[in-house]
């Protein structure tokens, strides 16, 4: 609703939106939010500000006790209406028209009549505001028209996350997200292109549609990493560079220093843990979107390299410097010292935050995303277990709107629930061995496996 | 340290955050030869602190023992010393993006108070934007210059001591965002017009009374403002906790209540692996709301000078 009047795209080709269409190229050259007419070709032109003329018989009635919704009050009919509109009569008229053939309007009281007008200003006036787009627009437009492929993530919740994570400029953070890359964007706002962001993701590749309306300039996109979810558990493990490039001298000396993380027992933990514990009954659906996700891009990957098939040699090139990123990328995480964590996706949180805080330098805030609390509850209770986290705090937000008018403000309409859920905490200092025992808000916990630990930490 | 760049340890000087424990900390000001104490025993800086990396676990003479923190902007909003009222991070939060704050903004904020936004607002637009900040009130206004100073962020921000009503925020046409916290917030949108940058920005009021916001509407509307738009906020933190209900003795055989049949079913126990210790309950994990919550901070109203 919000945005019937906004258009965000910004190509100079016929342009549908909201059941009309108009070409783009007149916008050049006026700034950002000039609000234009759409004519009959399609062509958009300043509107102009029009002064308020149409009531100015300041008839009202004060209430509708006489008024009978016998469907006959307007006497203009569907067809007349129609004809009017091919006509290419300006919009303002034909609602000057509406309002001058309704034999109810002058009995309408003020208020009445001012809805009136508003609603039919709002079918008939085709008027379109150019706005820049950002982190606002965005993410309200995308909760409005495109709530699925965001996770419903609402606005003011990602607006919540992006304090919670105190992301700024010169952070180096890692973002996993499946929210169209519109998390990625909002992270890439934010920090202005100082300092970097390694992403995450799933599949073949990361989605970046969201990120792309952005308009970031080119700069912002040299220090944006990207590392395959699925390579994790290697890196952590030690074995990344193996099954990769042959390694340089020096990455293996990192290798080396690396693989005295984890154990491996842990690991396999975690790994087992989206299978054994993802709602079944979401499953199928999600799995279905994540295969047409890849299957698009391994179309374009797959198409890209046809191209290149003669030139072996590009293609190596290509492969390369992929790998080359790849690393640089692995490099990154290795140092095991992000400054925050984001996790905006539709995985259990569980196992992402299990494996994906091992990069996050201690004293550092985290923020999980999910649509539903239960998993986050889960997520609580094992990084309670866990230790190396403090101050957790599991927290939605209700956001309401409102019609302010003279005499008229009420709440608009009130949104619970829907936007989802936060975990959000902040990372310490963690003696492995010791782990899960370090902090006094564990003795706390309600788990029994707590007290194992408790144990663990008598000796000493 | 300071509060727009992360640092690894502790230096002499910074402002720290001693983490107690559940919702308990406190800011402490770094400084060689100093002791702060705790309900764990003493804090000795030089050896427990300075060096030490952010994150620690320091332990107390007592035995006990606290972690120390990186300060933040919503760390030091939860600690500061309040001289006013002061928002929130949830409201904070929402500010931000709906001004579209990021770094190179130019914001003007009016009044200072307590410096709980303010703190957010530097942090966001570092390293090349400013905040103009003014607060009438002259003690207020030198004491939140200090703190600037001691979180390293002064060259980030200007404060001036003056009635933004009356006189405006001192800066005309660079501004990409305002934001007004104050009595009678109308009374200022002509000078938060002229703040402004001439190709246009975004500005904010924040009132708690309903009538202000009317006014503040209207004045909105006068000055050519549009996108006018009022919001509420509401947070709700949950505390996650396992229940056990008890299931009623409908006089069946006891085998029949056990866990055999009506736990095996229940989802909740495949995610806590804790199996029922007392016959005859059902355990499951709840986030349960807290008894008393924010019911209202205050309205936030948005628009557009375009």
């Amino acid at each position: 609703e919000c945005f019937k009047n906004h258009s965000l795209l910004c190509y100079f080709r016929k342009i549908t939106f909201e059941k009309q269409w108009f070409y783009l190229d007149n916008a050049i050259g006026h700034i950002y939010g000039t609000t234009f007419e759409v004519t009959s070709g399609g062509n958009l032109q300043p509107k102009q500000e029009v002064e308020e003329a149409a009531t100015e018989t300041k008839e009202a009635g004060t209430d509708n006790r006489n008024i009978v919704d016998d469907g006959k009050s307007q006497k203009l009919t569907h067809d007349d209406i129609k004809a009017l509109k091919d006509k290419g009569i300006k919009g303002q008229e034909i609602v000057q028209q509406l309002i001058e053939n309704s034999t109810t309007f002058r009995d309408k009281t003020e208020f009445a009549q001012d809805k009136y007008i508003k609603k039919k200003k709002k079918k008939y006036e085709a008027v379109v505001t150019i706005v820049k787009p950002s982190t606002r627009i965005l993410s309200t437009m995308y909760y409005a028209r495109e709530p699925g492929k965001i996770n419903h993530l609402r606005y003011d919740t990602l607006a919540q996350m992006l304090t919670l994570g105190n992301i700024h400029a010169g952070n180096k953070m890692i973002v996993m997200e499946t929210c169209a890359g519109l998390v990625l964007g909002a992270v890439m706002e934010r920090m202005g292109g100082y300092g970097s962001i390694i992403q995450m993701y799933p599949g073949g590749g990361p989605v970046r549609a969201a990120t792309s309306c952005f308009g970031f300039p080119k700069a912002f996109f040299d220090n944006l990493h990207e590392f395959p979810l699925s390579k994790v558990q290697s890196l952590l493990s030690g074995t990344f560079s193996t099954e990769t490039l042959p390694a340089e001298p020096e990455e293996s000396a990192l290798l080396k220093e690396e693989s005295n993380g984890l154990s491996e027992d842990k690991q396999q933990e975690t790994e087992e843990e989206p299978a054994a514990e993802a709602p079944m009954e979401v499953n199928p659906a999600e799995e279905q979107d994540t295969m047409d996700m890849n299957a698009e891009d391994v179309e374009f990957k797959e198409n890209k390299e046809k191209e290149n098939k003669e030139n072996v040699r590009e293609k190596q090139i290509k492969q390369w410097e992929r790998r080359k990123k790849l690393q640089e990328a692995a490099a990154l995480l290795r140092e095991r010292n992000a400054d925050g964590l984001i996790v905006a996706s539709k995985f259990h949180p569980t196992p992402l935050l299990l494996s994906l805080l091992e990069f996050v330098a201690p004293s550092r805030p985290f923020v999980v995303y999910c649509q539903y609390k239960e998993p986050l509850l889960e997520c609580y209770t094992k990084l309670r277990e866990r230790g190396g986290v403090i101050n957790l705090k599991l927290s939605e937000s209700w956001l309401r709107n409102y019609q302010v008018l003279p005499d008229r403000s009420h709440p608009k309409l009130t949104m619970s629930g829907g936007g989802g859920y936060l975990l959000s905490g902040i990372t310490v200092l963690w003696e492995r061995d010791k782990a899960g025992c370090t902090n006094p808000e564990a003795l706390k916990v309600e788990e029994p496996s707590s007290k194992r630990c408790k144990l663990q930490d008598l000796p000493c | 340290m300071s509060f727009v760049e992360y640092g690894d340890t502790i230096k002499d000087g910074d402002t720290a955050i001693v983490f107690l424990g559940h919702e308990s900390m406190f800011p402490v000001k770094v400084q060689h030869g100093t002791v702060t104490q705790t309900k764990y025993g003493v804090i000795r800086h030089s050896t427990d602190l300075i060096g030490k990396k952010y994150g620690s676990k320091v332990t107390c003479s007592k035995g006990g023992w606290v972690f120390i923190l990186h300060p933040t902007p919503e760390l030091w909003t939860m600690n500061l010393p309040h001289r006013t009222q002061i928002l929130y991070s949830t409201d904070i939060s929402v500010i931000t993006m709906m001004l579209e704050l990021k770094p190179g903004s130019i914001v003007c904020e009016s009044g200072t108070g307590s410096g709980s936004l303010s703190h957010a607002l530097i942090r966001t637009v570092a390293p090349t934007g400013h905040l103009y900040t003014v607060e009438f009130h002259q003690q207020r206004a030198q004491k939140a210059r200090e703190e600037f100073q001691e979180h390293g962020v002064e060259h980030l921000v200007t404060v001036t001591n003056q009635d933004v009503c009356k006189n405006g925020f001192g800066v005309s046409n660079i501004a990409d965002a305002v934001f007004l916290d104050i009595p009678s917030p109308w009374e200022a949108i002509g000078h938060a017009k002229s703040a402004l940058k001439a190709e246009g920005g975004r500005i904010c009021s924040f009132s708690p009374c309903i009538e202000q916001v009317q006014r503040t509407c209207l004045a909105m509307e006068e000055y050519g403002f549009t996108e006018i738009n009022t919001l509420e906020i509401l947070l709700r933190v949950y505390n996650v906790r396992t229940i056990s209900l008890q299931i009623p003795d409908l006089g069946k055989a006891a085998e029949d209540n056990s866990s055999t049949g009506f736990d095996s079913s229940s989802p909740s126990h495949q995610a806590s692996p804790c199996a029922n210790p007392q016959q005859g309950t059902v355990q499951f994990k709840s986030g349960v709301p807290l008894r008393e919550v924010v019911g209202h901070t205050g309205y936030l109203t948005f628009a557009t000078k375009s």
